[in-house]
């Protein structure tokens, strides 16, 4: 820690900064957590998804107050938990108004790390009603950066077909503690067959899945997170790493493999353990990721190389021998694949012209991937880890690590857990309807789209 | 026997020079380290094993459960049992059997053997008077009676005792007693310099390779043994002065093993209970004997397991050249080559009581990964390293193929045992 550092974090020193604008940060609520206050349910124009979907997961929900116009302006007595608004059958300029009466009390009157949650039916047809589609976004996006206490707002896409059995995990995760670094996101909830009935404390019970990168960081924490919802996690990182690589798997009842994922052989490595082992290879998280930073008149080629190597190209050498359904050891039916992106990539940022080609690459191959694996009932999505806290961004400068962990609407750096509990999420069986889906992990940082 | 005694693989730590990386790690910590990669790699984290045995040469007096700790230190079941075994340089190899033993009997499914040394935390005694000293005011009375006993102190008596190598009962060093065999055998320098590089060479090869992806976890940021020596030379170490054996020796610090710190384990089966918990099944314990020749009496003090070798391989209708592979540890390049020419020797291997010679070995079958000269050896931990070694290689070869590993111990002995790939 640097002597600017350990001043800062001294007493006086937080004291000073609070006086200069810069407040604590608010803790944010984590895990399988529901919010604490009441959870009030809106439907606008009477779609009934998401009151199926509370239903399904056992929540009891209370209707909205609205704003009428009245003085002073109506307010719920205690503090509000949640508020999910089903804008299913939202098409029509005028009804954002009805949104706008429901929104105003219940964002006045939410609790700290409480939720917003809105539901829109992506398959709008009219002119109007994509508009108007699009309008919630810049709504979600707005009430995001205004909420305060570590409160967030989410907008769930869905389709006409999506039922209540397709969106449970989803709107279960977004409204827990799991979802806490997760703000002013949108993504989409589709629709699958079968889907896994209800979400339970551990969805991943019996299922082996490879984490890549695992001996630290991210890494290390999606394993230990995976564990905690029954996964048996193989765990991989390169052999220089084992040392780091047996302490997580050892804490997490796993299996290690010293492996360098660039490898030729590497994907055939994998399946031979698993066929070894006798497991079912149920999911693989591809957490492994290098930087090799440099403004892009200092790139040369082998910092070009090496980092779309690891990060891109060698997930696709193992998904191809892993998807191969002659491999044995290869992965299930049913599976799923989880990628890691990055807010560098989306947004793009100064000196990792490599590591954003890489990682927007990374967003780039699920959404191709989804749609070609969604026969065999394969999900294929990504997260896109913002401003984290890990060994790796600590190594920042004090003063731009601050501006950095700052720069979002919870101002605090994600933990690695954070970003476990997205990919847990979408690991989850009960998941099946969601894919080629590219979740950020940022707080709602103020870069990117 | 009535089970098939299994190996499933091994880990170990990578080994160093003493008073290098591993300095201030104690052999708990480094046995811990080398179980942990060892549980990390077959996934036996919360399991109870059978047993766990091993032990360390240089032992410190407050590690008298030295192995139990370990394994409560680790994330194995805290029910598992274990004890501590030693057996000079064969600690780690007598481990195996004793463990391979206990399962071939059924007394246990499943075990662990293993062996860690330390000579950069090697335990540090009193002199005697000066423990006698310390023992007489402890069980004193009065404060008269306690102070009286230090005024026997004299400076000398100040001086720690540290740990010695030399035989108790010839004075000599491993070092002095070889470098009487290689003048009685007339081991050449050079050769013994060739064995040093091929050793180098094989290890560094073996690590290029991706080899010991699978057999070794990296400690205190060491990724890999840092004796070996991948550049090394029959010209450069011709350059090297002799250490044993006078001006005109020819054992010297590049022919001859380093002390080293590290530490090894084996993961043993039954064949069905590996079978059992999807794990693989590289080699099977064959059979094993121990030996030991009369060096106070004038023997080689390191050709021990010659008549072990001969005692065995007679039990099992074998001769040296029905082995794929043969590991021979290398306490110094000098020792590998008296044991080859030994086999080779009637009248000696007579004068142990074995009918006739052994036999010769191609040298591409010997210590084809290197061995102790490259890697260091880590008394206990040695033996500990070559079994998943050999295993491992003699599964790549196919099913039916034979390993022989022969060890020099301390005290003339000799520990020996047959691998066969499954």
């Amino acid at each position: 820690m640097s002597a600017l550092e350990k001043a800062f974090t001294s007493t006086p020193g937080r004291a000073i900064a609070k006086k200069a604008g810069l407040k604590d940060p608010p803790r944010l609520r984590r895990g399988r957590t529901w919010p604490q206050g009441a959870l009030v349910l809106a439907s606008i124009g009477g779609g009934t998804l998401a009151a199926q979907t509370l239903r399904l997961l056992g929540r009891s929900s209370e209707h909205p107050v609205t704003d009428g116009g009245e003085e002073p302006t109506p307010g719920y007595g205690a503090p509000i938990g949640a508020l999910v608004v089903d804008a299913t059958h939202l098409a029509r300029i005028e009804q954002l108004e009805e949104l706008r009466a429901v929104l105003r009390p219940a964002v006045k009157g939410i609790e700290k790390s409480g939720r917003i949650v809105l539901v829109a039916n992506r398959d709008a047809e009219t002119w109007e009603a994509r508009a108007v589609l699009r309008g919630l976004d810049g709504i979600n996006r707005t009430i995001a950066k205004e909420l305060r206490g570590g409160a967030t707002s989410t907008l769930l896409h869905v389709s006409t077909a999506t039922t209540a059995d397709d969106l449970a995990s989803t709107l279960a995760f977004t409204l827990q503690g799991r979802s806490a670094f997760v703000d002013g996101q949108t993504w989409s909830v589709g629709h699958h067959q079968a889907p896994a009935t209800a979400t339970t404390p551990s969805p991943l019970d019996g299922k082996a899945i490879i984490v890549t990168g695992a001996a630290r960081g991210i890494g290390a924490a999606i394993a230990r997170t995976l564990a905690r919802d029954g996964a048996t996690v193989i765990a991989v990182d390169i052999p220089a790493a084992g040392e780091a690589l047996a302490a997580v798997t050892n804490e997490v009842g796993g299996i290690a493999i010293q492996l360098d994922i660039t490898g030729a052989d590497a994907g055939s490595h994998l399946a031979a353990l698993v066929a070894q082992r006798g497991l079912s290879l149920y999911g693989v998280v591809h957490n492994a990721g290098i930087t090799r930073d440099k403004m892009l008149v200092n790139t040369d080629s082998a910092r070009w190389q090496s980092v779309l190597d690891v990060n891109l190209a060698a997930q696709m050498r193992i998904n191809q021998v892993l998807l191969d359904p002659t491999t044995e050891g290869g992965l299930e039916d049913g599976g799923r694949l989880v990628g890691i992106a990055s807010t560098s990539g989306l947004a793009g940022n100064k000196g990792q012209t490599n590591y954003a080609a890489s990682k927007a690459g990374v967003a780039g191959l699920v959404i191709a991937m989804a749609p070609d694996l969604s026969d065999r009932d394969i999900t294929v999505n990504a997260v896109a880890p913002g401003f984290i806290e890990t060994e790796m961004t600590g190594r920042i400068p004090f003063v731009q690590r601050e501006i950095f962990r700052r720069s979002n609407s919870l101002n605090q750096g994600g933990k690695p857990v954070d970003v476990a509990e997205t990919i847990a999420y979408l690991l989850d069986p009960a998941s099946s309807a969601v894919t080629g889906q590219v979740i950020r992990v940022c707080g709602q940082n103020l870069v990117g789209a | 026997m009535t089970h098939n005694a299994v190996v499933i693989g091994g880990n170990r730590i990578p080994f160093t020079k003493s008073g290098g990386p591993y300095a201030h790690a104690s052999n708990h910590d480094m046995l811990t380290a080398a179980l942990d990669g060892l549980i990390a790699r077959f996934g036996l984290s919360g399991m109870r094993m059978g047993e766990v045995a091993a032990g360390a040469v240089l032992k410190d007096p407050a590690d008298f459960n030295l192995t139990r700790e370990a394994v409560l230190s680790t994330t194995l079941a805290p029910d598992t049992p274990a004890c501590d075994l030693q057996q000079a340089c064969g600690t780690g190899l007598e481990a195996t059997i004793y463990i391979a033993n206990k399962i071939a009997l059924g007394q246990i499914d499943v075990g662990i053997s293993g062996g860690t040394d330390t000579t950069s935390d090697a335990p540090i005694t009193l002199s005697d008077p000066m423990r006698r000293v310390l023992l007489e005011a402890s069980a004193a009375r009065s404060l008269g009676q306690r102070v009286k006993p230090f005024t026997k102190v004299r400076p000398r008596h100040l001086s720690p005792k540290a740990p010695s190598v030399a035989e108790p009962r010839t004075g000599m060093s491993m070092g002095q007693h070889q470098a009487k065999t290689s003048e009685a055998w007339a081991i050449e320098r050079s050769e013994q310099d060739a064995l040093a590089v091929a050793s180098h060479h094989n290890l560094a090869q073996a690590w290029n390779d991706g080899f010991f992806d699978d057999l070794v976890t990296p400690y205190l940021g060491v990724t890999t043994d840092t004796i070996m020596r991948a550049d090394t030379s029959v010209e450069k170490l011709a350059k090297l002065p002799a250490v044993f054996g006078g001006p005109n020796g020819t054992m010297t610090a590049g022919n001859s093993t380093a002390l080293s710190d590290g530490a090894a384990t084996v993961l043993l089966a039954s064949e069905e209970w590996a079978r059992d918990h999807h794990l693989p099944v590289l080699a099977r314990i064959v059979d094993a004997e121990v030996s030991a020749v009369d060096h106070p009496g004038g023997a080689d003090l390191l050709l021990g397991p010659v008549a072990a070798t001969g005692r065995l391989l007679a039990r099992q209708g074998l001769t040296v050249s029905d082995f794929d592979l043969v590991e021979i540890h290398e306490a110094f390049a000098s020792t590998v080559l008296a044991t080859l020419k030994a086999w080779a020797d009637d009248d000696y291997c007579r004068s142990l009581g074995l009918d006739s010679a052994l036999g010769t070995i191609d040298r591409d079958r010997l210590n084809v990964t290197g061995s102790s000269l490259a890697t260091g050896h880590p008394f206990a931990a040695t033996g500990a390293r070559i079994v998943p070694t050999l295993a491992k290689l003699l599964h790549a070869r196919g099913p039916g193929t034979r390993g022989l590993i022969s060890m020099c111990a301390a005290g003339g002995q000799g520990v020996v045992a047959v691998l066969e790939a499954v």
